[in-house]
């Protein structure tokens, strides 16, 4: 079981700073996913812990030792690459067993190794068949299981499902999560895909230009995002982001302007008159006045009807845009008119900056 | 209604089909000039090898591709005419010819990989100094080389001709390589690295494997050069026993007495030999190098 820590870790490509400054400490046993946009530096970071990228500043630690200028095959770590990386011209077997040959175990105990990863994820069928012979899906197992096999300290996952399709991906994340319960090892993940960071991991890492934004349980960054970026990032449709203005403070409660509407909300710390901004995620605006918090009217532009819940897209009274979801099939069509409203439970609010205010 | 309407859209497009391509006389005729250019280029060819099988005084007298008197005597005469068995020159070509390929084939992989695969300081400049070297004619550096042989005590020896390929002097070979092996995805590498390889195993284990196209194309091409190499064996071999092929075919042609035409015609054919043997077997491998390069020679 092993730690991973990550101090004032820095990267730098010439005088263009990549990675600026990452802190992160990952418990034993630990499932962490990065998530972020495209460009903001997690498949960096993940291959600067990989080993295949040296690190331009601050330390790695796996275990509490320096692992800086440690060789890849020395920090007991295996990679699963998107692409999935296999030798086209080895079969399934001698896929796994690469790492065991150049390591010069005996070959009774590849062997060994070999089958019992096999095994586990159901390919013992495939050792004799060439990559070129196996489908996506079975050959990103034989890649999991190139992984299992050096019984490494620490998974790396680099994006591994991005190149299957829809219901091929869901069902490898089951198995991937499936995997993290029988194994209990680390396992880093890297994914721009913010549903795989959500039912995947333990605690999530949101990134955005090398610099870590929020660093917590799912939940958590899903309660309690840390700024506007994050907020935004995470939850699907996107969280409906209000510009309001800080109308009074008093007694407990502060209230916001928003489109005419007087919008209460637990005590923030701001001034009045101050500009700030108003998170509301869809799947918490409701039609009916139950929530407490009077949102106003909102004239439907476009409705989405998935079966199971109904998006509409539309408008509020200052021509702010504004989604809901609701729940079941609801007989809204573009052009109505609906009274929303929210819970003050569920209302984020951002200053200029972006920086979470309430508590 | 709906089928009378695909059976003719069916109709139409078979008979434009016939429309395009060329009636029966036209095809005939097309055929007929092909096989007629095919035969002029051939007949030199074609006139080497049957007059090989035709007594001397016949040779020149007829045009005929058909020799009137078959024999074989040419061929005796050619084998065992110069002092040295025929034999042994083509086992001199064979043996310069099969080191230059394992030479080129060992020496002109590992500098490539190099150049794609390793990073060491000065990388850029030393690749371009190497596609340099290919724009160096022959005839320039021919008498510098010569002068080192000369002092390392090479002449007359075959190493001149063998042991700089197993020091990649061939940028052409490299060029190759280099082109093919930036399209191995540097992925393997680095799932490679990962598995503890270090950049010789990788070498070994992942690149030189999945390389198979250009280390043939690389080594048909080595040995069909150095199989029809004429200059640097004449520069270097001055021994008759030394000969390699080409140098025996021209020991029977003499500016001064009777030159032996048919012994030489039966020599040279069996000189083409092997050369017609492998471009029957990469013929594929041969026009695509030939068509990309712009290289005959």
């Amino acid at each position: 079981m092993t730690t991973l820590a990550l101090k004032k870790i820095e990267k730098r490509y010439g005088a263009t700073e990549v990675i600026r400054g990452v802190d992160l400490n990952i418990q034993s046993g630990e499932f962490v996913v990065f998530v972020g946009p495209s460009g903001c530096g997690k498949s960096t970071l993940l291959r600067m812990i990989a080993g295949l990228e040296p690190i331009s500043g601050g330390e790695l630690r796996i275990d509490d030792q320096r692992m800086n200028h440690k060789a890849a095959s020395e920090r007991g770590i295996a990679m699963v690459f998107q692409s999935y990386a296999l030798y086209p011209h080895m079969s399934v077997y001698k896929n796994m067993s690469f790492g065991l040959e150049t390591a010069k175990m005996p070959k009774a105990e590849i062997d060994k190794r070999v089958r019992k990863a096999a095994e586990i994820l159901q390919i013992t069928q495939l050792l004799e068949r060439k990559p070129k012979q196996l489908s996506g899906g079975q050959r990103q197992r034989v890649a999991i299981g190139r992984a299992i096999v050096r019984d490494p300290k620490i998974f790396l996952f680099d994006e591994p499902l991005s190149n299957l399709d829809a219901e091929l991906r869901v069902q490898t994340r089951v198995e991937i999560a499936k995997l993290h319960a029988d194994i209990g090892a680390t396992m880093i993940y890297v994914t721009h895909d913010q549903v795989e960071a959500m039912t995947l991991a333990d605690r999530i890492v949101v990134l955005r230009a090398g610099v870590i934004e929020q660093f917590g349980t799912p939940l958590e960054i899903y309660n309690k995002p840390a700024n506007r970026f994050v907020a935004g990032f995470i939850g699907s449709p996107k969280m409906n982001f209000f510009d309001v203005v800080a109308a009074r403070q008093q007694a407990g409660k502060t209230t916001l302007s928003l489109a005419g509407a007087n919008v209460a909300v637990p005590e923030i710390e701001t001034t009045e008159g101050a500009k700030l901004c108003l998170g509301v995620r869809p799947e918490h605006i409701t039609t009916d006045a139950k929530g407490g918090v009077a949102l106003g009217d909102m004239t439907a532009t476009h409705v989405e009807h998935l079966g199971g819940q109904t998006i509409v897209y539309g408008r509020l009274a200052d021509a702010q845009s504004i989604i809901v979801t609701l729940d079941g099939q609801k007989t809204v069509q573009a052009g109505d008119t609906i009274k929303v409203g929210t819970n003050p439970d569920y209302c984020h609010v951002f200053n200029t900056d972006g920086l979470r205010l309430c508590e | 209604m709906t089928d009378i309407a695909h059976a003719s859209a069916l109709d139409d497009a078979r008979a434009s089909d016939d429309a395009n391509k060329p009636s029966l006389i036209g095809r005939t005729l097309i055929y007929c000039i092909l096989v007629a250019a095919s035969f002029v280029m051939l007949y030199p060819l074609l006139w080497m090898v049957s007059s090989s099988l035709k007594p001397e005084n016949e040779i020149f007298s007829t045009t005929s591709l058909i020799p009137q008197n078959l024999t074989f005597d040419a061929y005796r005469r050619g084998w065992n005419g110069l002092s040295v068995s025929f034999g042994w020159m083509f086992f001199n070509s064979l043996m310069i010819s099969v080191l230059v390929v394992i030479g080129n084939l060992i020496s002109c992989s590992m500098a490539a990989y190099a150049f794609t695969r390793l990073q060491f300081k000065g990388r850029g400049f030393w690749f371009a100094l190497m596609l340099g070297t290919m724009m160096m004619p022959q005839h320039a550096v021919l008498i510098p080389q010569y002068l080192m042989f000369l002092k390392f005590g090479w002449v007359n020896t075959i190493l001149p001709l063998v042991i700089p390929k197993f020091f990649a002097i061939d940028a052409f070979f490299i060029f190759l390589m280099v082109q093919f092996f930036r399209g191995i995805p540097r992925d393997l590498d680095e799932a490679a690295v990962m598995d503890g390889a270090g950049p010789l195993r990788i070498f070994l284990k992942v690149i030189l494997p999945l390389s198979t196209p250009v280390l043939a194309t690389a080594a048909v091409f080595s040995f069909i050069w150095t199989w029809d190499d004429f200059f640097a064996p004449l520069i270097y071999l001055n021994d008759i026993e030394k000969y390699t092929a080409q140098l025996g075919l021209r020991t029977f042609v003499d500016a001064t007495a009777q030159s032996d035409w048919g012994a030489l015609l039966a020599m040279s054919t069996l000189t083409v030999l092997p050369i017609f043997i492998l471009f029957v077997l990469f013929q594929r491998l041969l026009i695509e190098g030939i068509a990309t390069t712009g290289m005959k020679r």
